[in-house]
């Protein structure tokens, strides 16, 4: 079973604070997943490999050829805050 | 260092990649462009946005891997490792977590004391970080994102080093192996090889480890020693007092020369690792690596062993020349024009050596062309210059490029061979010197070392001091022997 407080870790985790009612119906959506998931638990998978992706494509890659930039301005158009050409960010503290 | 502890050491080496483009992106990977003059929506981490894998960074990972006798993992994926920090854009780093391109391999390194092989546990490709810095008096922290999207291996060691020194001699040997296969400048000052390294220690003969710490981007081979050194000492203290090694994360401060407790990043080891659903699985089929193990230059090991057994050179020697690939490659080229595998080796580790040092470059053809210097020296083994007058010569092809052969015919500075031309210098000078000669009569050996420094100078130091020394041997036999028929 996933109690709340897994919820409350995971959401800490991804950076989010649900409210009491969100996190009693994330914890309940969460437990509907893995009972829907758990159902695999029932049958016989010795030798199935676990599959990751569902496309089968394989080895799509690009030869290594730089393309030209996006212009600084552009790059920081999207920024709440700058600084000489720099991303500006509260201070990280190490 | 300890004597009833032994010391454990793992290290984890990150190699920056030299590859044109970033690892799932077309941004170019210069080093020391302007602040943000790298990006594009990928790696800026724009939504709608698709990485692509590099296919170059795939083949140095089999080539490392290869040239590391690891096995090359024929399916292999990449997986998302999450954590939030600015210079991070996406909330996740593309990594390899459960399937590394490379795993199980080793690789032999050799200190003062004995070679050794230690084990490599495995190989795997991610994207490096942008580079953040910080202003503790505007309270802020200033971003620039181009070495984020930058491919790396992480090549991670068994915990098989017993020394902070065998430690740096590892790591000294995968630089030297990258750098040997060209695909990582290598260059620790730049941040092209970082290192993580972990440290514990245990009661010699005791078959498990200790609990170890965990020493974060360390940036310097010297920084490595004396990081490893001084968290020795510390685990060691705290041991024999009693107490236990509590198991965390430092950083070393190269000012004090200490360790301190990282910052705990809330939480930060649950990276909540995931296949990246974004990058379809890698297939390696043995015609790939085969054709990956085509493109192999010899490695740096094999290099060593041919300096000994094929040219006949002196460990030492050819661990001097193996330092570098540009040296190895240069010597051979200067053999080439002179067969004389000795006196290349001499010339390139002096004089050569002498000049890069000044140059600060480590590019031995800049200083002068290899065919010139073997030139050189066959002038030598031909007798047609001294070894004397090669040095002046040398010089002369630094600061000119010009070829030695010119310079000998154009500053008339060839040896002198002529048996005839060599007596009369002697006879003159034995005439100048009767004095001495009058010693050497008299059973005094030691005169004759300044008699020939005398036909050398008379000369302007252009006789052949072989020819000299035989010549003028003779003209004292014959002196000696007129001297008893009268």
């Amino acid at each position: 079973m996933f109690k709340a407080e897994d919820t409350l870790k995971i959401a800490s985790l991804a950076r989010l604070a649900p409210s009491q009612d969100e996190l009693l119906v994330l914890t309940k959506d969460s437990n509907a997943i893995l009972e829907y998931v758990r159902q695999l638990e029932t049958l016989d998978l010795t030798g199935v490999q676990p599959m990751s992706h569902v496309h089968g494509v394989t080895n799509v890659l690009r030869e290594d050829e730089p393309e030209p930039s996006l212009t600084v301005d552009e790059a920081l158009s999207n920024a709440i805050d700058t600084h000489d050409n720099f991303f500006k960010v509260p201070i990280i503290i190490e | 260092m300890p004597q009833d502890y032994e010391i454990v050491i793992g290290l984890e080496a990150h190699v920056h990649l030299s590859t044109k483009s970033k690892a799932f992106c077309a941004s170019s990977t210069q080093f020391g462009a302007a602040p943000n003059t790298c990006t594009d929506p990928v790696t800026l981490a724009l939504p709608g946005t698709l990485p692509v894998a590099n296919r170059v960074m795939v083949e140095y990972g089999i080539m490392l891997g290869l040239a590391t006798k690891c096995e090359i993992r024929r399916s292999n994926r990449f997986a998302r490792k999450h954590y939030f920090y600015p210079d991070l854009p996406k909330g996740y780093q593309i990594s390899q977590f459960d399937e590394p391109i490379c795993e199980r391999g080793s690789m032999t390194i050799r200190t003062a004391e004995s070679s050794r092989v230690i084990g490599i546990k495995r190989i795997h490709m991610e994207e490096d970080a942008g580079k953040n810095i910080h202003d503790p008096h505007c309270g802020a922290s200033y971003l620039d994102l181009n070495r984020a999207g930058v491919p790396l291996l992480e090549v991670v060691s068994e915990p098989d080093l017993r020394s902070p020194a065998e430690a740096v001699a590892y790591l000294r040997t995968l630089r030297q192996l990258v750098r040997f296969l060209g695909i990582s400048d290598g260059n620790m000052e730049e941040g092209s090889l970082r290192c993580d390294a972990n440290i514990s220690l245990r009661p010699r003969g005791e078959m498990s480890f200790g609990t170890r710490t965990e020493i974060k981007n360390i940036n310097s081979f010297r920084f490595v020693e004396k990081a490893l050194e001084y968290e020795t000492v510390r685990q060691i203290k705290l041991l024999k007092s009693g107490r236990s090694v509590v198991q965390e994360t430092l950083l070393f401060d190269s000012q004090t020369g200490t360790t301190h407790p990282m910052r705990d990043k809330e939480e930060s080891s649950d990276y909540r690792y995931f296949p990246d659903p974004d990058l379809p699985p890698l297939r390696i089929p043995e015609s790939w690596i085969e054709e990956v193990r085509s493109k192999m230059p010899k490695l740096p090991e094999q290099r060593y062993h041919d300096l000994m057994t094929v040219y006949g050179l002196n460990a030492y020697d050819a661990g001097v020349l193996t330092a570098e690939r540009e040296y190895v490659d240069y010597f051979e080229e200067v053999f080439n024009h002179c067969s004389n595998a000795k006196s290349a080796c001499n010339w390139i580790t002096t004089e050569v050596f002498a000049k890069l040092r000044k140059q600060g470059s480590n590019q031995p053809q800049d200083v002068v062309k290899a065919a010139h210097l073997g030139s050189l020296i066959r002038l030598i083994d031909q007798e047609v210059i001294s070894g004397k007058m090669a040095k002046n010569v040398f010089e002369e092809m630094t600061s000119s490029g010009r070829d030695p052969k010119e310079i000998v015919e154009k500053q008339g500075l060839k040896q002198i061979t002529s048996e005839g031309d060599l007596k009369t210098m002697i006879v003159n000078v034995l005439e100048r010197h009767s004095q001495q000669v009058g010693e050497y009569l008299a059973g005094n050996q030691r005169v004759v070392g300044f008699l020939v420094g005398q036909v050398m100078k008379a000369s302007s130091g252009s006789a052949n001091p072989k020819m000299v020394n035989q010549l003028l041997q003779k003209e004292l036999d014959l002196i000696k022997q007129k001297n008893k028929d009268s």
